[in-house]
């Protein structure tokens, strides 16, 4: 990185921390983190979308459709979050590539699986075997983004269940009464005013989706946790320009203080949003801000 | 290899007894709702003794943010900030490589074991978390009854003892009932975090995800593992249901609040 990094044997303690924190197997850490931003980026909004039709449907006047709203949330309760996150990469795996199969190889005879394997067409395979390996890689991060959609899907719509539930009757009532339709009563009393009411959950759940982006190790993308692992380790002077002794506690601390100024900084900012929302609505917050005023 | 026989075999392989090698070809079902019954032998010993342990260090870390002084109160703020702020994941990959130093220097050499290290990362976990909690449920102590207990003269030990932490747990109680499934499912974390799995003795998770990683079929084992995991934090939520009744049991019927389940999902 440095032009005095050639020689690392000669550096004083500043310039070999320097140059060894620039080395370029740091540089995939520090790029590993934007995979976790990355991830929070857009798991972030699918998984609101996720729950709000996930909400919508559990509200459904069609029975069977409200049904699976309501199976959908009530899979959050009674089972452990990491069995789903393991369960749902393989099964949307095997998913997408049978789906394939049976379109791109309607000719196949032998049944998919066969004992202990899951065998379909060559060209149903995904990634296709010959793709490059930034394919394979992206293609587990698309996994792993729709496995997070649809687990913290599940729990955004059970916040948001709640939340539309808990905007006052009175409000949808007076919309009736103004004679709005139920699609218009739903988007123009209930949506607007919902918010206030999920902000609490929504913003305990981004906290949970941050703490739970480490799982992304479990789920076999390169994210920070593996690269902490692997630049933590003893290096030996034989295979690197920088030796070291297991500095993984090091590299654990550092994931752990990341983690805590991102909750830190989060917290801060959703009480300042939660503060904004408040203005102006029938709620104690709402009040306390009018009388602060007043 | 009748499904009795396959009981006797695997039903104590998690801690080490009967048959030693797993199965590794013909998987039946027997075998899968064995082997991953017997793991659950493990989320229980981490979720009892977590929570018996933690209970009571969360009750004097909820009672510490309470205090007055700073250098008591400065500490459990802190305690409580770095283990609710942090992933469990991150923690437990910490603790390991700290306990691992320490055997280097020559000290506890059990902490590296998942039996012990992994439980003292839980119960300090649970402790923060439900340190908040009844945190919170004291700081909703009514001012009235605090009045009555001045009133009385009770003060210092006894006023806590029979005034402000019977309420506490009270008004906690419902929150506490959450922490306690959701620290019974952050127990499947521990065997794939940085402690080691000595002989394949594993929990739950870990069997599961043995049979689903050699069939290639998750749509057997993970059910399985769900199955179980349902049932026991139904037999949770209707200890703590139970629990709940007795801290009730002196209110007049219709004020008493029945158990609301919210798990929070994950740490």
């Amino acid at each position: 990185m440095f032009d005095f990094c050639t020689d690392p044997d000669t550096l004083g303690t500043f310039q070999w921390f320097a140059c060894y924190l620039t080395t370029g197997k740091h540089m995939g850490m520090y790029w590993s983190v934007l995979t976790v931003l990355v991830l929070l980026a857009i798991t972030a909004p699918a998984a609101l979308l996720f729950g709000f039709f996930g909400a919508r449907a559990a509200r459904s006047r069609i029975l069977p459709l409200s049904w699976l709203g309501k199976g959908y949330i009530a899979i959050t309760r009674g089972v452990p979050d990491i069995a789903f996150f393991m369960f749902f990469v393989i099964a949307l795996d095997q998913m997408f590539e049978y789906a394939r199969h049976k379109i791109k190889c309607p000719d196949w005879t032998e049944p998919v699986r066969q004992g202990n394997d899951f065998i379909v067409c060559t060209q149903a395979k995904l990634p296709l075997g010959n793709s490059p390996q930034w394919v394979h890689e992206t293609y587990g991060f698309f996994l792993a983004v729709l496995t997070f959609a649809i687990v913290f899907g599940a729990f955004t719509a059970n916040v948001l269940y709640g939340a539309m539930r808990a905007v006052p009757r009175a409000q949808m009532e007076t919309a009736e009464a103004y004679g709005m339709s139920r699609r218009q009563a739903f988007w123009r009393v209930l949506v607007p005013q919902m918010w206030v009411y999920a902000i609490p959950g929504l913003g305990n759940l981004w906290m949970i989706l941050i703490k739970a982006t480490p799982l992304l190790f479990l789920l076999g993308v390169e994210d920070i946790v593996y690269w902490a692992k692997d630049l933590g380790e003893t290096k030996h002077a034989r295979f690197t320009d920088y030796p070291h002794g297991d500095w993984r506690i090091w590299y654990f601390l550092a994931l752990l203080v990341f983690y805590l100024a991102f909750t830190w900084v989060s917290e801060k900012f959703i009480a300042r949003l939660t503060r904004r929302l408040s203005h102006g609505q029938a709620t104690l917050g709402g009040d306390a801000q009018r009388k602060a005023t007043a | 290899m009748s499904c009795l026989q396959t009981i006797q075999d695997y039903a104590l392989r998690s801690i080490g007894i009967g048959e030693r090698l797993l199965p590794r070809s013909d998987f039946t079902l027997c075998q899968q709702f064995t082997l991953i019954g017997s793991g659950m032998i493990w989320n229980i010993y981490f979720a009892v003794l977590a929570l018996l342990i933690g209970f009571f260090i969360a009750s004097a870390v909820a009672v510490g943010k309470n205090a007055g002084p700073a250098w008591i109160r400065k500490p459990c703020e802190w305690f409580i900030f770095i283990f609710r702020g942090s992933p469990l994941f991150i923690q437990f990959f910490f603790a390991y490589f700290i306990f691992l130093s320490i055997k280097k220097a020559g000290y506890m050499p059990w902490l590296t074991s998942a039996q012990a290290g992994a439980l003292v990362v839980l119960i300090l976990n649970t402790a923060a978390y439900s340190g908040e909690i009844f945190y919170g449920a004291l700081r909703a102590v009514p001012r009235g009854d605090v009045e009555a207990a001045d009133a009385y003269g009770i003060s210092g030990w006894p006023r806590f003892r029979r005034i402000l932490w019977p309420t506490m747990m009270r008004l906690g109680w419902p929150a506490y009932t959450n922490e306690a499934i959701f620290l019974f499912h952050a127990t499947t974390l521990v065997f794939f975090s940085a402690f080691p799995t000595l002989g394949q003795r594993g929990d739950a998770l870990y069997y599961a995800s043995y049979f689903a990683d050699k069939t290639f079929n998750p749509f057997i084992p993970y059910p399985i593992l769900a199955g179980y995991f349902i049932l026991f934090s139904l037999l949770i939520i209707g200890l703590f249901g139970l629990i709940n009744r007795h801290l009730n049991r002196h209110l007049p019927q219709e004020s008493r609040r029945g158990l609301r389940i919210r798990p929070n999902l994950m740490r």
